[in-house]
């Protein structure tokens, strides 16, 4: 007999991570040993996670299969769902079903340099790519990260931005929206294509990827084609409104694709293909 | 009459004061269906026949049409109602709609501003017709639990495709109770139970709102007689609160006896 | 696998050996003026003379709602219960070639990728009795994609009224002949039969094909909003549409238990793509008209090797305001 795909994982929340006033992560893990053995994922697929009696949502898996034993998930407290899951404490346990959708193609990488530019909330879907890179850093040659959020405020994951400025192997640029910065902010003042044109980072033997609110996306991606970028090379993860994950409830439909099977993981080549539904 | 109308869409059009005549043209098999004229010329379209029902006050405040520019309708009596109850809500200003009204003698009438329309519409006595009152009657003649039984038999087969909320010209909120889900005021699968609330809470939304265009039970794929719970509220309305200057849900006064409103 | 006929007079016997073979029996039943699919007991409640019912026999692998998961929660601990969605044994008798043709869609949605239990469970467990079209009307465009009036394909028995006093069983599948085998009494050989011309003619009116190479280039045409005008955004033609399979999870509970349900949704609905940022991406109806077309003649044929429309003409009958999808497939390949 086939498994019910609706089924999910109860998972126990093991940790929580206030990242700003309405942005959580909290560390899951598998309250029954032979599931969290047989568990893998890969970097960039995403999952549904439920509050019982309110619904699921999605979002990515913010953690890299390189850590094993747990997943973590950033979200932002913004519909039913997420207030409920935000209302939750550690030790409670929620549903989680994935992990769903393509993957970024970490292997095909290798040797080659990383860029990631990413705003605001939009630094989970490639943390879980940063964390995997990291582990696995003598593969890749530059790691460069250009990440903007509103304001100090609204950074996501504080610690660890402090962590990657600090190694030398990585060159982590962190900038606010202007008015955003805190009497004591020393980083850059500016929107990130801004900063990420002045950073100029090369386009040799080198892949970007591209997550943020659809403003910072369209003005990014210009500066990205004249450093040199083609639109092969530069990597995003598509969010529409999902509710099954596996490709049936037709929310996510884009022309031929589904976002959460046939993606969500794309290339702008492939983007520049799509209708624009997303 | 016919002639007077695409004269009057033709005018209205090719002076510039509408870029759009919403009227009633020719359907599929016999059906007839709402028309988007936006030339002068594209006037002798328009039809008006006993079939020429739907209240085209729906598309008043549907986006798309809005962006089509100041529209100039073809309104009878119950079409005229809503956009006089549209106005009373603010969603029809004076100046941003023409109307071309229709009486009940199938005249065509010319107003020069939408007040000479409402005061023309408020002129006619708004009251079901005989059959309907009889059909109020029955319903209240039932004992409670023969009236819950019946509710529950004929909403058993709604499937919540919201043509109902959909057709209506005075449902036109952006986000509707139903998709409102924080709470979840009403359930969304079409249960009995979520089937009973949904409907319950449409009526009692457009309880003194209601202008009984019958849009909500012709548009109902399985014909459930919805218009029943509207035209129940109507007769109580008119019962126990009689004439207001507006609408009964827009009627306050200081020494109301309820003292939950004060 | 077999041509057979039987006798008018028969079929309440053969409702009768289904029936007490444990199977329930889904067929046409008027209620209120209005023809359905209901639970019937015996074949004399079974209506005639009627086109189409208004929902299709979908409904009986894919209903209105269903639970997907049952579940309790105790403290801070959540025990995920066996789901009470179980297949009932059912033969759907009266199934228009139109309808018997859906649910290869409906099946190839449900098994691709990660296998659905809840709908192959059911697809398992209902045997389809289809009957084909004597009658058709204006909104019957079967032939135009790919079936017909006398259609085999989905059914397990087909019916064909062949005279006053009997039908044509053809036996299409294993299922079918188990029906078959249930009453062979009921039953005799057919000889030569010209079934088609008992049939309804439907004649064809566009090229299916033609259609699926056009549309990717009417992405950006002002026909979808010229077509969608006067569409109010309801989802009656998604919810009688016998391919539609779009849908909604929901839970509800009750105290510490609670359901998780499956529910039909449609893509018309201005809620369907909704962000929870506000961002909408197909924010006005026509993109929403433009989906519904798109999905069913250009992206499913290329998906699924088969579109998502059966031409039962349901969505049109039903369309409050006369959307009717034959001629808006007509006017968009006459498209410039």
């Amino acid at each position: 007999m086939e498994t019910n795909v609706y089924k999910p994982y109860l998972m126990r929340i093991a940790e929580i991570t206030e990242e700003t006033p309405d942005v959580r992560t909290f560390r899951l893990e598998f309250t029954k040993e032979d599931e969290a053995a047989s568990f893998s994922y890969k970097a960039g697929q995403f999952g549904e996670y439920s509050v019982f009696g309110e619904g699921e949502s999605t979002f990515c898996i913010a953690s890299s299969p390189t850590r094993k034993g747990y997943i973590e998930c950033t979200f932002r407290k913004a519909g039913r769902v997420t207030k409920a899951l935000a209302a939750r404490e550690k030790g409670d346990t929620i549903g989680f079903r994935g992990p769903y959708g393509n993957t970024f193609p970490l292997s095909d990488w290798k040797g080659k340099s990383l860029l990631f530019v990413t705003g605001g909330i939009a630094l989970p879907p490639l943390r879980c790519v940063i964390w995997n890179a990291l582990d696995l850093r003598d593969n890749f040659k530059d790691i460069t990260i250009v990440y903007g959020a509103r304001s100090v405020q609204d950074l996501v994951y504080k610690k660890e931005l402090a962590e990657w400025d600090a190694r030398p192997d990585v060159k982590l640029i962190t900038t606010v929206d202007p008015g955003g910065e805190t009497t004591d902010w020393k980083g850059p003042v500016g929107f990130v294509p801004t900063v990420l044109e002045k950073a100029s980072p090369s386009s040799a033997d080198s892949v970007a990827l591209l997550c943020g609110p659809p403003i910072m996306i369209k003005l990014t991606l210009p500066v990205l084609s004249n450093l040199g970028f083609s639109p092969e090379n530069i990597y995003t993860t598509l969010e529409n409104r999902m509710k099954c994950g596996i490709g049936k409830c037709g929310r996510c439909n884009v022309g031929k694709y589904f976002v959460c099977k046939d993606g969500p993981v794309f290339t702008f080549a492939q983007v520049n293909e799509l209708p624009p539904e997303y | 009459m016919l002639a007077k109308m695409r004269q009057k869409a033709k005018d209205l059009l090719s002076s510039g004061v509408v870029s759009t005549v919403i009227g009633y043209g020719e359907g599929s098999g016999n059906r007839v269906r709402a028309l988007f004229i936006r030339k002068p010329d594209d006037a002798d379209k328009l039809i008006l026949d006993e079939r020429c029902v739907q209240n085209l006050a729906v598309y008043l405040t549907k986006r798309e049409v809005r962006a089509l520019g100041r529209p100039a309708v073809v309104a009878r009596v119950p079409v005229m109602r809503t956009i006089q109850q549209l106005m009373f809500e603010k969603q029809v200003a004076e100046g941003e709609v023409a109307v071309i009204g229709i009486s009940p003698d199938s005249q065509v009438l010319d107003f020069p501003d939408l007040k000479s329309m409402a005061e023309y519409v408020s002129a006619i006595p708004f009251e079901l017709s005989a059959d309907e009152k009889a059909a109020v009657e029955k319903l209240e003649k039932m004992t409670a639990g023969e009236r819950w039984n019946f509710w529950l038999d004929v909403l058993s087969g709604c499937s919540k495709c919201y043509a109902c909320r959909q057709s209506c010209p005075l449902c036109y909120c952006e986000r509707c109770t139903v998709e409102c889900n924080q709470p979840q005021w009403v359930s969304v699968p079409s249960h009995g139970l979520g089937n009973l609330e949904w409907h319950i809470m449409r009526a009692m939304h457009l309880a003194g709102r209601c202008v009984n265009c019958g849009d909500c039970f012709r548009a109902c794929p399985l014909e459930i007689p919805l218009n029943l719970l509207t035209q129940k509220i109507i007769t109580d309305i008119a019962d126990k609160f009689g004439g207001a200057d507006e609408y009964a849900l827009n009627a306050f006064k200081p020494d109301d006896k309820e003292d939950f409103i004060r | 696998m077999g041509k057979k006929t039987i006798n008018v007079d028969s079929l309440g016997e053969l409702f009768h050996k289904i029936k007490s073979g444990g199977k329930r029996i889904l067929a046409p039943v008027e209620k209120d003026g209005v023809i359905l699919f209901g639970e019937v007991a015996s074949y004399p409640e079974v209506a005639t003379g009627y086109i189409q019912t208004v929902f299709s026999a979908k409904e009986a692998v894919l209903p209105r709602f269903e639970e997907i998961l049952r579940f309790s929660s105790e403290g801070r601990d959540v025990v995920i219960e066996e789901e009470s969605n179980k297949p009932v044994p059912t033969v759907v008798f009266g199934v228009r070639p139109c309808d018997a043709k859906s649910l290869s869609v409906i099946k190839a949605v449900f098994e691709r990728d990660y296998p659905d239990i809840f709908v192959q469970s059911k697809i398992d467990s209902t045997t389809v009795i289809g009957l084909s079209c004597v009658n058709s009307d204006e909104y019957c465009f079967c032939t135009s994609v790919g079936g017909a009036p006398g259609d085999t394909a989905g059914s397990d028995l087909l019916l064909t009224r062949i005279n006053d006093a009997n039908y044509l069983a053809e036996i299409i599948t294993e299922k079918g002949e188990s029906i078959v085998s249930s009453a062979p009494e009921l039953f005799s050989e057919a000889g030569n039969v010209d079934k088609d011309r008992h049939l309804a003619q439907v004649n064809r009116q566009f090229d299916l094909d033609e259609l699926e190479k056009r549309l990717p280039a009417l992405f950006e045409s002002p026909l979808w909003a010229g077509q969608s005008l006067r569409c109010i955004g309801c989802g009656a033609c998604s919810f009688v549409c016998p391919s539609c399979t779009c849908f909604d999870i929901q839970d509800e509970t009750d105290g510490a238990r609670g359901i998780r349900l499956r529910c039909w949704d449609s893509c018309g609905f201005a809620q369907f793509t909704l962000h929870t940022s506000g961002h909408n991406p197909r924010g006005v109806q026509s993109k929403r008209w433009r989906q519904r077309i798109m999905h069913k003649f250009s992206y499913q044929p290329g998906e699924l090797g088969t579109a998502g429309c059966v031409g039962c003409g349901r969505c049109s009958r039903a369309c409050p305001v006369d959307m009717n999808i034959l001629q808006h497939i007509k006017d968009i390949l006459e498209a410039r």
